[in-house]
């Protein structure tokens, strides 16, 4: 078999690409098909429900749960300011009333006679969705959000750490095996996108947030540091929801590694640029790795997005080792042997020939231990 | 036969959430048989995010080595990128297909009592094979504001709430309905549907519960799962927890409905679309043939990349209990193995030194690249020993669910169910339990039979005689969707060339002192020649018996200990061999007791590992 298959990152200096900017409930839509927006511009607001207080008026009142209903003041869906008269009994001639007020502003949400409680709503919070990168509205879908498409420069990376941010691209380390110290991530670095080279430690992660950093993107990055940085194990992976100060991007995986030539030099093209990135990864159905987006000039006919394939495995491929050992290297395939093969570990699997680009030495590899670097 | 009627080539695939395996089954020489399998990455990632791309991958590669192997180029088993069910001699005459690739069920649970209700209500979602985001019960000291922001926020794929007795007090469970009514929470997976909630509680608060969450959910009412106290009946809950499963979350996988229009065939004469079939309820299928054909009771467990699927039958009324413990596995989940296990639990079965910071990496390299296979044997070693793990904790949650019938109800002690201490007792009986088969990539592709033999005795700790098999190719899945069409193909094929009999274990159970003897055994063999030994405690012994082969043996355990036929009583019996042979083992059992030092239990793994032939001895130096 001349060919394989095997799924890679993607890795470019251009791409046209489109992104979904979806409310998590109907609201409005802030912008029209055809807009230019830029990644800070709100493209669709909407007011999520507010947080719920419950209220234990049969308590509150001294009366059964099923008698309550007979002495509330107020309606479900109604308005009430905080101080206002919720129920009340009729007390004996009058006297020895019990009242309950409202503790909030907001509204009723539901009022119980099997439980006696009344659930009170806080006012509703404003959500605002943001375009997250520069770009062309194509669609608008109505009441929920839009579809916008630009040409980018772009990087996927393996794992990530944190949410949506926007900074301008700051190149640190000076090569992309460079492990660089606490030191040099200072003033300077505030509000960017610092490039790290093979490594991070939790330093450099505590030096960037004091220093105002809103992302790292590094080769590298050990897994006990995100142990010590969010106080708990990551046992599946899905991230990006992770309230850290900043966004971490992982270009390659975890330990010491060196980030990829191609991806550093293109880093390294754009320093000084404007990005978006964001860490959230899931590796499962509806799979989402975390991803760079710098924005460059398009024209309006310029933006086709290509239909997806599937990266494959041939002679003169140039593949990124991922798993021990040479992980991390680069090797170009010199040759897809069709019969399975046994490896160091004793197991028979299907194999490739390759040369590692940096030294040229011959190794044989497992094909699932390759990803091919797209373009 | 009719032309339609004629089933000569088969192909069955399982798409599991790392690998999707195809299988080719041809009709040669009167009989079904296996004859050549494919793999390829399962294809749920962007930028294909289509299921069916990495079954035609597989395919394709089915092609291509049945082109190899009958000199034929005309075979076709991909047209137009889809496959080539024809009656012409090129293509296949039908297509089946197993799935798992939907990813975990994650689900939140509700209860009154966190002890009681909201354990019974745990037990029946785990049981399902979900994952339990939160326990949510009234008197978990959380305030109730901190309790509806936590459902709105966890987005689970369904609910279950439990909660008092059947006639009980009704104030308890629909204050929890209420909460969830506020929290109003939204599915996982899209907003486009309710979220499913399931309501197993108290039967008089069922139109309460009605009123608070019809409007807003997708409300299905099913059997409190605690009817009274002292009775647990989680059966009715379990089965809807499947079903909403089936429907929402594994159709969520992309690509399945296009899945769905390619499996097809004959049934009667006629053309017909053969259901996709859950991977674990395939697996099951099979299970409970076997146990049935050969009247005993089986042990099954499947380890894939995501979850662990634990398969049991047992008593003589063929009880069938499934488990599936979705946050334990070898590639997605891997990184739960190590938080649930420890790291101190996985590094007790590893013969060398390595660095903790060195394995967390790798674990999480694994997880984030899950398709990879270990190259250096150092790391088949860590693998296996992960492994190893995550088998013993998925067992353990098997034991603690496969209690009583399926479908009846489960009597427990009043004293018992204040205490709560235990869950019941367990149907599963490893001194009874007759076969234990393993399947999963780890087991099943395991370089060495005696690799996948040791990690099986070493997770499940077998006692008295049990014969283990490995599923040779991870077949169990595609040929239990099979039977739906052709019980014959999959039997045949089970016979001939699913199951690998690896041997027996024999292991005397009970306390004894190291420096006594363990095991006397007296093993006549096919060969004319006799195994006689007095085994001490803390031993293995590896005696070859070949596939088909057995040998008549008399066992006489140590004092105090049990063979099988009771304590101290000697038992007479006939041991079946396999491609690993007859594996002595008084390591002890209940209790087994690894030693904690490095210093003494590394040598001790290197010498058991040595004489099961486990690895190449340059690693056990």
């Amino acid at each position: 078999m001349a060919q394989a298959y095997s799924p890679g990152l993607t890795v470019t200096d251009s791409i046209i690409l489109k992104k979904d900017r979806i409310l998590p409930l109907r609201g409005t839509v802030k912008v029209k098909k055809g807009a230019k927006v830029k990644a800070e511009n709100v493209v669709a607001e909407t007011l999520l429900p507010g947080k719920v207080v419950p209220f234990n008026l049969a308590h509150k009142l001294g009366v059964p749960p099923e008698l309550v209903m007979q002495y509330v003041k107020v309606k479900a869906g109604q308005n009430i300011k905080k101080g206002d008269l919720l129920a009340e009994t009729k007390g004996i001639f009058g006297m020895f009333k019990a009242a309950a007020k409202s503790p909030i502003d907001g509204e009723i949400e539901n009022i119980s006679a099997h439980t006696g409680q009344m659930l009170l709503r806080e006012p509703r919070i404003p959500v605002q969705v943001k375009a997250f990168i520069d770009g062309l509205v194509v669609d608008v879908i109505e009441e929920e959000g839009v579809i916008i498409e630009n040409k980018s420069a772009y990087i996927q990376g393996i794992f990530g750490l944190g949410g949506e941010t926007i900074g301008e691209i700051k190149i640190i380390a000076k090569s992309p095996e460079e492990i660089i110290t606490p030191e040099q991530v200072d003033s300077s670095c505030e509000g960017k996108l610092i490039v790290s080279g093979a490594m991070i430690s939790l330093a450099i992660i505590n030096k960037a947030k004091e220093m105002g950093v809103k992302g790292i993107i590094t080769g590298g990055i050990d897994d006990h540091d995100i142990k010590k940085l969010l106080g708990y194990n990551i046992g599946v992976a899905i991230t990006g929801h992770e309230k850290i100060g900043l966004t971490i991007l992982v270009t390659e995986g975890f330990g010491k590694i060196k980030m990829a030539n191609k991806t550093y030099d293109l880093l390294k093209q754009f320093d000084g640029k404007r990005a978006s990135m964001h860490g959230k990864t899931q590796i499962r159905a509806g799979v989402m790795r975390p991803e760079i987006i710098i924005p460059i000039e398009f024209d309006e006919s310029e933006l086709k997005v290509e239909e997806a394939k599937m990266a494959t495995l041939e002679i003169g491929t140039t593949v990124r080792i991922i798993r021990q050992p040479n992980f991390g290297k680069l090797a170009t395939i010199t040759a897809l042997p069709e019969e399975l093969t046994q490896v160091e570990s004793e197991t028979w699997v299907r194999i490739m020939d390759a040369q590692l680009d940096e030294t040229g030495k011959k190794v044989t590899l497992p094909r699932a231990n390759v990803e091919v670097i797209e373009d | 036969m009719d032309r339609k009627d004629k089933l000569r080539r088969i192909i069955a695939t399982d798409c599991g959430s790392t690998t999707t395996k195809a299988i080719l089954i041809e009709f040669i020489d009167g009989e079904y048989r296996q004859t050549v399998r494919g793999e390829a990455p399962t294809t749920v990632e962007k930028p294909l995010n289509d299921v069916t791309n990495g079954v035609i991958n597989a395919v394709t590669e089915l092609q291509e080595l049945a082109r190899l192997k009958y000199f034929d180029n005309s075979i076709t088993f991909v047209k137009d990128k889809v496959l080539n069910i024809t009656d012409g001699d090129e293509g296949i005459d039908a297509y089946v297909s197993t799935s798992s690739a939907g990813g975990g069920l994650q689900m939140m649970v509700t209860g009154v009592v966190a002890k009681m209700t909201g354990e019974s209500a745990e037990r029946a979602a785990l049981g399902a094979g979900a994952i339990v985001m939160d326990l949510i019960a009234s008197n978990d000291k959380r305030a109730n504001h901190e309790k509806i922001e936590r459902i709105r926020n966890l987005r689970p794929d369904m609910i279950l709430m439990a909660g008092g007795v059947d006639g009980g007090t009704t104030k308890h469970v629909a204050e929890m309905a209420e909460l969830v009514g506020a929290a109003n929470p939204k599915p996982r997976l899209g907003s486009s549907y309710k979220l499913p909630v399931i309501y197993a509680g108290n039967n008089v608060a069922r139109d309460i519960i009605t009123e608070t969450l019809e409007s807003k959910t997708d409300l299905i009412i099913t059997d409190n799962l605690r009817p009274t106290l002292e009775r647990e009946n989680l059966g009715p809950a379990r089965d809807k927890i499947h079903d909403l499963f089936m429907e929402h979350v594994m159709a969520q996988a992309p690509g399945y409905n296009k899945l769905m229009t390619w499996t097809k065939g004959p049934i009667n004469g006629e053309m017909k679309n053969i259901p996709i079939m859950p991977t674990p309820a395939a697996v099951g299928n099979i299970m409970q043939t076997i146990a049935k054909r050969h009247n005993i009771e089986v042990l099954g467990v499947d380890i894939g990349g995501a979850t662990t699927d634990v398969f049991s039958v047992f008593t003589k009324d063929y009880i069938f209990n499934r488990t599936v413990s979705a946050n334990l596995g070898l590639s997605y989940s891997i990184s739960n193995v190590l938080a649930t296990a420890g790291l101190d639990n996985i590094l007790r079965w590893v013969p060398f030194h390595i660095n903790e910071s060195d394995l967390r990496n790798m674990i999480k390299n694994k997880m984030i690249r899950p398709t990879t296979i270990p190259q250096q044997l150092e790391e088949l070693v860590l693998e296996q020993a992960i492994a190893k793990e995550a088998l013993k904790y998925a067992f353990i949650q098997h034991k603690e669910f496969a209690v009583g019938l399926k479908g009846q109800q489960k009597q427990r002690e009043i004293s018992e169910a204040f205490s709560q201490s235990t869950s019941g007792n367990t149907i599963v009986n490893m001194m009874t339990l007759d076969l234990l088969v393993g399947s999963g990539g780890v087991l099943s592709h395991a370089p060495r039979r005696n690799q996948g033999a040791m990690m099986m005795i070493d997770a499940f700790l077998p006692e008295g005689v049990t014969r283990l098999a490995i599923d040779s190719i991870f077949m169990m899945p595609q040929l239990g969707v099979l039977a739906e069409i052709s019980e014959k193909a999959a039997a045949e094929v089970f016979e001939k060339d699913c199951l690998i009999y690896l041997g027996s274990c024999i292991a005397p159970v009970g306390k004894i002192k190291p420096d006594k003897i363990a095991l006397s055994a007296e093993i006549k063999l096919p060969n004319g020649e006799t195994f006689k030994e007095d085994i001490m405690f803390g031993e293995l012994r590896l005696i070859p018996l070949g596939v088909g082969e057995t040998a008549s043996a008399i066992l006489k355990p140590g004092k105090g200990l049990d063979i099988g036929a009771g304590k101290n009583q000697e038992m007479e019996t006939k041991l079946h061999g396999g491609v690993v042979g007859l594996i002595l083992d008084t390591r002890g059992r209940k209790p087994f007791i690894l030693p904690t030092e490095a210093n003494i239990r590394v040598p001790l793994l290197k010498k058991w590992m040595k004489v099961l032939d486990a690895y190449p001895e340059n690693i056990l130096k």
